[in-house]
């Protein structure tokens, strides 16, 4: 098997093999560096002499510090001592409840609910950097007139005269709301105006798949599933509840030597997703052809028949044997492919188990309601809209039209939280809170509720939203009041508030009955007949996707850490691309960073090529999101705006037949994959197949032995150096690469955790990001035997020949190992990094030289050198705001130290959080529980792949994990090398085809 | 034979000298150890939950009286003590003045008692400036064992008032006698000892003079002895060594050297700072007169990394009654007014890179706010007593013993340590605490 991690590094370019090895990237210098000109020696001489001595002079006057303590301390309040509140994090796309972690009144981190029935604890990557979104110095700061700072009671006193003037139609545009008490007092205010009309609408739509199940979600339950079929829906990554659907997906993709079963998972799709990067088979399939895949599939499994030897037949095949316990979803936002899924998934009776769960609330809008108000708008019988928290004329497909609607419209008021793309083409700015600020109400999933409580007072001028409609409407009460009066029904006591308060969860239904969509459901039949007599697009087709990291809303957009998450598969960071299999990068000799010209609909973008494994041939994927022009410093200019690329006639449709054409430029993609190029031993990674694991799962990992005078012996039998003993604890860490689906929550998890600066797009393509933790995606290609049988001795020679067309992929979460025999402790000239007691691998900045000598040693490639004052350098203060300005330092862990220029940083094992967990216990005079002391990464895991705990514990989760595993799935990274590091990993067991199959013919 | 006793002359005034260092050096040890002994009022000790018990008097239940301790210093303490007069009433005689059937309703609801038109409750009320005493949630037997505890305080304060200072004082000023007498003893010895020097010296001047006349009177003596008994030390000779000046030269280099090392090692060190605060807090008054736990202010020294400067509402809870009328006093209420914190200026700071955490050494070591603040209780204005520097904590971390009693954090490691290293102490250090990361991440 072979495992690459990026294109360059398949071909083995010369260009990219000549510093594969290399730490950083030679950097270009900016300016020519001439000895007698710029900086002769000995003006750096004088310099440094008088910089010496500055220093020694500065240093000689102590600063007197100030000491400054509340005036009236509240009473729950400790300085330094975290309070962590329940809340809930929901922006229009996905749902999380959430615990914000707050100190001195200031929050600091987002952490998983684990009350929450719904996410369980888990947290989406969106999910944890939406605490740097707060100290947002982009968001609008005061209400305004015409894009001018005005006074709040002359923005209501005139919206007010205007609306009660306003004869026309007034429309309130918000993404999907979920929250009752919001609905509610949008009633309220449709009330005081009749002829007001709210409009949702979602960036990423679901109208199709609302139309098909009657205007609801359908309660999918994954955990319940052994046959998972996908047709483009990117259900672990973005599609509607990721978070919650991942919690469910693990269940059964879990796997212990008493449990030796796994679901299996078809993917249909595209673009390489996150999803399809964990499906066990997955088939590249082109837009126009997602509606013949559903259709065979449909016909397969209603009508039975059909050619088991087609991957669809398999499907089916697979679906029909499992029953009820097989679940089929889709992507697509065509509303006959749905009706067919949804008559796949009756036919299969799955009804009580696979979509047992309650329905889902998380996707309202309506896409013929929204392109009627279009509409409306440029006829000019709208009188008055309101934007709320909508940004359409970014992020819809009709955004020009909105914008010369807009121009139409009397009155126009934008409640949103900056002056975006939409908010300042209106008259009237009345910003939102951020919802840290705000108090409000949720209801994900039908009978499932969750609270949202301020953790701070408004740091702007701003205003609730509701609140903001409730005054226009003549209701002068206070949101938070008005919300809970609404909850005097479900909470009758102030205890049982509290309650809710604090849990931020609860069981009870508050919201109205789903709107009905405006299009009646299509028969299966109808659907059938429709997707048959579509015609057939020729030329290059294009699929618009949405990131792990940025909504197709662009909401984020001005949030840096989510910009510097790479891509889950194309570890990509700032700006989207054209994703373009190998096959036509070839034959158009594209090569990756050319920029091509991609026009559809009128509209053209230009963007940078990348070639991306997996994807489907004759297709090209852009991600929606990108390109904003007004979101703010860090997020603008960003990408290309994709959204008005898509397919409107009927309906939204994320896909479209484009025309490409190369331009003369050329521009770099900031990824992040071949960076730290491990050395070249194996094995890194290990996976085999389930059928070997129901074999005998002591044969399904490969330990190396070394070759002694004794015959062959295990690594760690031999050794230079003297073992540690451990007394206390020893930490340890078990990642188990069978559950870990690759969605870079623990990446931003540790970010906002430990402080790390993020570096800018630049920085990235030198090398320098300063990610504790990564997580290294590798593809693979397999070539069995058995597929001469089935596919042909040609067919396979040549799939061996073009590994990258659908590889396997594997992602591996890889942070500082915590060596036993760490490599890096012992070149540090000045011990900088040296072992602890409790077998922590420790990092002491201030005694940090800078030499890099542990960087080189490191086998894992971890550890990030500082290469600029992030905090200080002036290159950097748009991308690392959060360090830079006084807002946005507010977000900084008080715990842990800004590392300044010229110092190496690493993961640390949260060192900050077990001594805490250490104290508290000793305070409390007892041992740490088990699950007590986590790291940042293990707490936001969503699928629980990274257990974190004691070792000398033997009755903790990790002890009994290793135990259980050894000899088994358990393994070292680079075990030959005997640096014997805390982190063991699990091997990926795959559910693969081929086993699959010859388990059947035999049967 | 001469030179013999003249060379005896510097071993006599060395043996003086050491001997004189020797008893000095054992007088400031003494000293020390006084002092250390000196620092440790009752007040901080109380401090400590876990010490809180306190012994039963008057034969009362000493459980009860233990709890009551406890739960009249969380409950209670704030505006009452037992035989003075603060916020509230003194509460010796309590039992005495009103039955228990009285004193349950009132601590549960004291604003309905008032209301119901009890005499003794209204009477009370309007004494107290129709202050109201807030409602406690405490069960029946709480409030029984408080009251078992004021009673057994009872009369003992007032002792303890008369003989706290005294008792408290007792070490130090004995301790001050000690120092002070010790002190005297030297001077005394040491004059005795110069006088003595100078008599010998001069004695032995003396001897030599007559010696040498009257080996000048003799006429036996040949050329060789006359150049000895006439020769004259050449100091100019002595000023042109090359030997002596190498050595003064090195001499001076080192201490030029050692006393530039001291003064860059010193640049950033602030042991003694003491800068004027914005309102002249005297923690002699607080802390070592009024005897108010620490932990009264510092409301957070047991729970959290930071002590918690106190916040104006603090101070008010007894200023809002006693000395209003000072000048000091009434800059907290301006800053309340205009609502401007008030701008302590902070003394004990360490750089950002260390993480220090309070609760870590106050509830899990037990160590005394004195052990690093100093004399905090007799500080007028207080300055920065400890160094504070990396050397500083180090040093304390491989001295200190762990404070492992009654902690099963530790149990383990006491039986590791002990069965492998019998004998020596389990300190800090022997535990990892010298370990970088425990303070630097």
């Amino acid at each position: 098997m072979k495992y690459w991690k990026g294109i360059e590094e398949l071909e083995s370019a010369p260009e990219f093999m000549k510093s594969a090895f290399a730490e950083f990237m030679p950097v270009k210098e900016s300016h020519e560096s001439k000895d007698d000109t710029s900086a002769p020696r000995r003006d750096f001489l004088k310099l440094m002499g008088f910089g010496v001595g500055a220093a020694v002079l500065a240093s000689c006057e102590t600063p007197v510090i100030k000491a400054i303590p509340y005036l009236n301390k509240p009473e729950e309040i400790d300085p330094l001592i975290s309070n962590f509140y329940a809340s809930t994090y929901f922006t229009g796309s996905d749902y999380n409840a959430v615990l914000v972690k707050s100190r001195e009144g200031r929050p600091i981190k987002l952490e998983g609910n684990p009350e929450s029935p719904i996410t369980k604890g888990g947290l989406s990557a969106r999910g944890q950097a939406a605490v740097l979104s707060l100290y947002d110095g982009g968001r609008l700061q005061h209400f305004a007139i015409k894009g001018q700072k005005a006074e709040v009671k002359q923005v209501d006193q005139e919206i007010r005269t205007k609306l009660a003037g306003t004869t026309g139609r007034i429309a309130i545009v918000s993404p999907t709301i979920i929250s009752p008490s919001t609905k509610k007092a949008i009633a309220e205010f449709a009330s005081r105006y009749p002829n007001t009309t709210h409009v949702m609408y979602d960036a990423q739509s679901a109208s199709g798949l609302l139309q098909a199940n009657g205007g609801v979600v359908p309660g999918y339950d994954f955990s319940k599933a052994t046959v998972i079929v996908s047709l483009g829906a990117d259900f672990l990554g973005t599609w509607i509840s990721p978070v919650e659907y991942a919690k469910q997906y693990v269940v059964n993709r879990k796997v212990s030597s008493a449990k030796r079963t796994m679901s299996r998972h078809f993917q249909f799709e595209t673009t390489m997703s996150l999803t399809g990067s964990n499906a066990d088979v997955r088939v590249p399939v082109k837009p126009s052809e997602m509606g013949a895949t559903a259709l065979a599939l449909y016909n397969a499994v209603v009508n039975g028949g059909g050619d088991t030897k087609t991957k669809v037949g398999m499907a089916a095949a697979e679906l029909k044997a499992a029953g009820s316990t097989g679940l089929v979803v889709s992507g697509s936002n065509d509303p006959a492919v749905q009706t067919l899924v949804t008559a796949i998934n009756q036919t299969l009776g799955n009804a009580g188990t696979t979509i047992g769960a309650a329905a889902s609330n998380l996707r309202q809008g309506d896409d013929a309601r929204m392109a009627a108000l279009v509409n409306d708008m440029n006829n000019g019988t709208v009188g008055a809209v309101i934007f709320y928290n909508a940004n359409p004329v970014f992020n819809h497909p009709l955004g020009t039209k909105v914008k010369s609607g807009i121009a139409k419209v009397p009155l126009t008021i934008s409640l949103n939280d900056r002056l975006d793309e939409t908010g300042s083409l209106c008259q009237y700015a009345a910003p939102d809170n951020h919802w840290l600020e705000s108090w409000n109400d949720f209801e994900p999933k039908a009978g499932y509720l969750s609270l949202a409580q301020p953790v701070i007072t408004p740091l702007f001028t701003t205003r609730q939203a509701q609140e903001s409609l409730l005054k226009w409407a003549g209701n002068n009460t206070t949101y938070y009041k008005y919300l809970r009066a609404n909850w005097r029904g479900i909470t009758p006591t102030d205890a049982a508030w509290d309650k809710a308060v604090h849990d931020g969860v609860m069981m009870g239904t508050a919201l109205p009955a789903a709107q009905a969509p405006a299009t009646a459901a299509l028969s299966p039949a109808a659907a059938a007949a429709q997707i048959s007599g579509a015609a057939k697009p020729t030329g290059i087709e294009l699929a618009l996707y949405e990131k792990v990291g940025l909504s197709a809303n662009g909401s984020e957009a001005n949030n840096p850490f989510l910009q510097e998450l790479p891509d889950p598969i194309s570890k990509a960071t700032w700006g989207n691309y054209v994703a373009v299999p190998r096959k036509m990068a070839i034959e158009q000799k594209w090569e990756q960073g050319d920029v091509l010209k991609v026009s559809a609909n009128g509209y053209s973008v230009e963007l940078p090529v990348l070639i991306q494994p997996g994807q489907t041939n004759g297709t090209v994927s852009i991600a929606l999101g990108y390109g904003r022009t007004a979101a703010g410093k860090a997020g603008d200019k960003v990408g290309e705006n994709a959204a008005p690329l898509a397919m409107t006639a009927n309906g939204i449709q994320y896909m479209n037949t484009v025309t490409l054409a190369k331009t003369e430029a050329t521009s770099p993609i900031a990824q992040t994959q071949t960076h730290q190029t491990l050395m070249d031993r194996k094995p890194v990674v290990q996976e085999n197949s389930l059928a070997n694991y129901i074999k005998n799962p002591k044969e399904v990992t490969e330990y190396e032995k070394i070759s002694t005078p004794d015959g062959l012996e295990a690594p760690n039998k031999v050794s230079l150096w003297q073992d540690y003993q451990y007394n206390n604890h020893h930490w340890g860490m078990a990642i188990d690469l069978n559950s870990c689906i690759g969605c870079g929550s623990c990446v931003i998890g540790c970010q906002t955790e430990n402080n790390t600066a993020v570096v800018g797009k630049q920085q990235v393509i030198n090398r320098r990001e300063m990610h504790w933790m990564r997580i290294d995606r590798y593809y693979s290609s397999d070539t069995h035997k058995d597929s001469f049988d089935t596919k042909g001795k040609v067919a396979t020679y040549a799939a061996m020949e073009d590994p990258s067309e659908n590889p396997q992929v594997i992602h591996q979460p890889m942070m500082c190992q915590q060596c036993n025999h760490a490599p890096c402790e012992t070149v540090c000239p000045v011990l900088a990094t040296t072992h602890s007691s409790e077998g922590l691998n420790q990092m002491t900045y201030n005694r940090c030289i800078g030499t890099r000598y542990c960087a080189n040693n490191c086998p894992y490639k971890v550890r990030r050198f500082n290469w600029f004052s992030y905090y200080s350098n002036e290159k950097f203060e748009i991308v690392n705001g959060h360090m830079f300005t006084d807002l946005g330092r507010m977000v900084l862990n008080p715990d842990v130290t800004v590392r300044a220029r010229g110092v190496m940083e690493k993961c640390s094992f949260c060192v900050q959080r077990i001594q805490l967990g250490k104290l508290e216990a000793k305070k409390q005079k007892r041992r740490p529980v088990d699950g007590e002391i986590v790291t940042a990464c293990a707490q936001s895991c969503p699928t629980e792949a990274i257990v974190f705990g004691d070792m000398k514990d033997p009755k903790s989760r990790i002890s009994q994990l290793l135990r259980r595993e050894d000899g088994e799935r358990a393994f070292h990274s680079l075990d030959s090398i005997n640096v014997q590091p805390n982190v063991t990993y699990l091997t990926k067991i795959r559910n693969a085809e081929s086993e699959f199959f010859a388990k059947e013919e035999n049967a | 034979m001469n030179s013999i006793r003249l060379r005896s002359l510097p071993h006599l005034l060395l043996a003086f000298v050491l001997t004189f260092a020797g008893i000095q050096q054992a007088s400031a040890q003494a000293a020390a150890d006084v002092k250390k002994e000196g620092v440790a009022p009752g007040g901080a000790a109380a401090a400590t939950p876990a010490t809180a018990a306190a012994p039963a008097a008057g034969g009362g239940d000493a459980a009860a009286v233990a709890a009551g301790d406890a739960l009249f210093k969380g409950n209670c303490a704030q505006c009452h003590a037992v035989n003075e007069q603060v916020v509230g009433p003194a509460l010796a005689g309590i039992t005495k003045r009103r039955p228990i059937s009285w004193i349950l309703p009132w601590v549960k609801n004291s604003s309905k008692v008032v209301a119901s038109g009890d005499d003794y409750a209204v009477a009370l009320f309007n004494k107290f400036n129709k202050q109201q005493m807030p409602s406690f949630a405490l069960s029946d037997k709480e409030i029984t064992s408080i009251v078992a505890y004021v009673t057994s305080e009872e009369g003992k304060g007032s002792q303890q008032a008369k003989a706290g200072p005294t008792a408290e004082n007792q070490p130090t000023t004995a301790g001050g006698a000690d120092e002070a007498g010790a002190g005297k003893y030297v001077d005394i010895l040491l004059i005795v000892l110069v006088v003595v020097l100078i008599v010998l010296v001069v004695t032995l001047v003396i001897i030599g003079n007559l010696m040498k006349d009257v080996l000048r009177g003799r006429k036996d003596l040949d050329g060789r002895d006359v150049e000895i008994l006439e020769q004259r030390f050449d100091w100019g000779k002595f000023y042109r060594s090359p030997v002596l000046r190498g050595i003064v030269g090195v001499v001076f280099a080192l201490v030029l050297l050692y006393e530039g090392v001291q003064s860059v090692m010193a640049v950033g060190l602030t042991q003694g700072y003491q800068p004027t605060q914005p309102i002249a807090f005297s923690h002699k008054l607080h802390a070592g007169e009024h005897q108010i736990n620490c932990a009264y202010c510092h409301t957070s020294v047991y729970k959290s990394k930071s002590a918690n400067i106190p916040s104006a509402n603090i101070c008010m809870n007894c200023h809002s009654q006693i000395k209003t009328e000072s000048p000091e006093i009434k800059k907290i209420y301006r800053a309340i007014e205009r609502k401007q914190p008030i701008q302590w200026v902070r003394i004990h700071n360490l750089p950002d890179l260390a993480y220090f955490n309070h609760s870590q050494h106050t509830q899990v070591a037990g160590l005394q706010c004195q052990t690093c603040h100093g004399p905090i209780q007799n500080m007028e204005v207080v300055y920065q007593y400890s160094a504070l520097t990396m050397g500083w904590c180090i040093n304390c971390h491989r001295e200190m013993p762990i404070n492992s009693k009654d902690n099963k954090y530790y149990d383990n490691l006491v039986k590791l340590h002990d069965s492998k290293n019998a004998g020596a102490p389990f300190t800090v250090s022997s535990n990892g605490g010298t370990e970088c990361s425990k303070c630097h991440y």
